[in-house]
């Protein structure tokens, strides 16, 4: 692959994957001129304070950028505040809402994601909110200044994070999840239960196997009505049911999607010159062979890094192990890998004591570790998972196990 | 209003004035310092805001969480004796005219 160092490049979507490509080409060495799209008017920041610090007690005055505005100005790179309508892949040219157009060498679509509608009666009466951007931060921020009663639809990360965070501000909440286990569809169920009593003995009234029908004005505040028959009173009501990817501008370039832009192993779309990285690429993961999309700021970010040493010339396929993390009130949650339903899980800790780790075994090998107020077994984690080793449960429960001191010795011997 | 130095490994110093109580990693990100990246928001989960203290401010900082102990063990450079995570630490009176030194990487 050529080295594309004086190329123009265009990015669209200023958020976390976006700004990654800026600064990594700037870092090396790419000198050509760098546009980057943002369709939001707030200058480009980080989302995952949104859902946690913001809705704590303690909330903060500024949104955390993701590079200070000077420091973009320094390294060049063109902030346009603009939305891309359409895409011409042929003659190389972004049209934007404006009626005008922009030319690339190098195009690279980090659109992000949008969250899903809740399909219910009564989602767009007001007091019903989702939580994706800055401005709805910010709503919430108004709304929960003044409720009493929340109620959260959806237990997943944004939804049980909003709901640890109401309940330090000593709210009454009720979080709604119409499948079995809350954070199922990314947590091991070993972990997932765990969670689930967790929230129940802090006071949150977390409801399983109850979904929700209908949201009703109901006079003095809001109704919402569940799938069991029961009515929970709410003058907040916050929905987190997922995310779809913003595929539309790609998919209507002709290029291929499938819950997410689909790119090969360097993060390239089948137009040469075209890339996609973050929360809206569907890829090829080198080191597991699976395809996925991940929606995570490592993901976000070592995409990022990646497409831009490889628009530099570097020839490599993207096999960066993802890793995650969540806050929920105090307890902190991190996850190595990606996990399966059919892994063995192993744990090794005191989940009475809410601190442990659940390995994920997969085919003897070490697939993922799910981390719970235990910082130092993940990140022994992030660097064991990816070299293909081999364990059993029988190692991991041996007295004196311990994540790092294993790490130590494979990377000793490695090196 | 505290103030802080950044210094670059390349010698290069550069001075930010911060409201109290704001942390060391959003006074550098905000004032766009090289080489402070703070990927997790500041929640001692990335380790990518990690500085090195200049000793003789070492004493006014809070003591070292075992949060925090545990993630300076995944620094890109070389965790010392000076090694913070800049995320942790809160801006105050008692730390004005602090200096710390950037590392080299953090990713
Ligand atoms: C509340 C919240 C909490 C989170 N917490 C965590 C966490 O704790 N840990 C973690 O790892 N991850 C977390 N995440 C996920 C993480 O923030 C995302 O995975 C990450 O932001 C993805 O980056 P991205 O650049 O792909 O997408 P985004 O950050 O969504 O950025 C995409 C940008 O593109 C813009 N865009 C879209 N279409 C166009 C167009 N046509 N023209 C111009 N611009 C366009 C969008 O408006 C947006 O600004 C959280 C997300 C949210 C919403
Ligand atoms: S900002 Fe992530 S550890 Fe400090």
């Amino acid at each position: 692959m050529g080295n594309n160092c004086a190329d123009s490049v265009l990015i669209i979507g200023a958020g976390q994957a976006g700004i990654q490509v800026a600064d990594s080409l700037r870092a090396e060495g790419h000198t050509g001129p760098i546009t980057v799209l943002n369709n939001e008017v707030h200058h480009p920041y980080q989302r995952p304070p949104l859902s946690k610090d913001y809705m704590g007690v303690d909330w903060p005055s500024e949104p955390l950028p993701l590079r200070g505005p000077g420091f973009l100005e320094a390294k060049g790179i063109t902030m346009l505040g603009a939305e891309a309508t359409s895409v011409d892949t042929a003659a190389r040219t972004v049209h934007l809402a404006d009626g005008t157009s922009i030319g690339y060498s190098q195009l690279v679509f980090a659109t992000g994601a949008a969250n899903r509608q809740l399909p219910c009666p009564g989602a767009d009466l007001a007091g019903v909110h989702a939580l994706r951007t800055l401005d709805d931060a910010l709503g919430l921020q108004d709304a929960l200044s003044t409720a009493r009663k929340v109620v959260v639809i959806g237990a997943g990360f944004i939804g049980l994070e909003f709901a640890a965070g109401a309940r330090t501000r000593g709210l009454d909440v009720t979080v709604l999840e119409f499948a079995q286990r809350p954070m199922g569809r990314a947590l091991s169920a070993m972990a997932s239960d765990w969670f689930a009593a967790r929230h129940l003995a802090d006071g949150i009234d977390l409801r399983l196997n109850e979904g929700v029908t209908a949201i009703h004005d109901a006079g003095e505040g809001l109704s919402v009505e569940s799938t069991a028959g029961r009515a929970y009173p709410a003058d907040l009501v916050l929905y987190g049911v997922g995310v779809n990817p913003r595929t539309d501008l790609a998919e209507a370039a002709g290029l291929e999607v499938q819950n997410g832009i689909v790119v090969d192993a360097a993060l390239q779309t089948a137009v040469s010159g075209v890339w996609a990285v973050g929360d809206c690429a569907s890829f090829q993961h080198a080191a597991s062979g699976e395809r996925m999309r991940l929606e995570s700021v490592q993901n976000a970010t070592d995409q990022g890094r990646h497409v831009a040493r490889t628009i530099m010339g570097a020839n490599a396929a993207y096999s960066e192990t993802p890793w995650f993390w969540s806050t929920q009130g105090p307890i902190r949650l991190q996850i190595a890998g990606v996990s399966h339903p059919g892994d063995l899980p192993v744990m090794i800790g005191d989940p009475a004591a809410g601190k442990f780790s659940i390995a994920l075994l997969r085919e003897g090998k070490l697939a993922a570790v799910e981390s719970v107020n235990s910082p130092a077994d993940h990140i022994a984690a992030r660097k064991l998972i990816g070299l293909g080793l081999e364990l059993t449960a029988g190692d991991i429960t041996t007295a004196g196990f311990t994540f790092k001191a294993l790490a130590k010795e494979v990377l000793m011997v490695g090196s | 209003m505290p103030t802080i130095t950044f210094t670059q490994p390349t010698g290069e110093a550069t001075e930010v004035t911060v409201e109290e109580g704001t942390s060391l990693m959003r006074a550098a990100v905000t004032n766009g310092i090289e080489g402070i990246v703070g990927e997790c928001g500041g929640q001692a989960m990335c380790a990518t805001c990690h500085v090195f203290v200049r000793p003789e401010f070492a004493g006014q900082l809070a003591d070292l969480s075992a949060d925090e102990d545990e993630m300076l063990d995944c620094t890109t450079a070389e965790r010392t004796e000076a090694s913070r995570l800049g995320c942790q630490i809160k801006m105050s009176t008692e730390l004005d005219g602090i200096v710390v030194d950037v590392p080299s990487d953090q990713v």
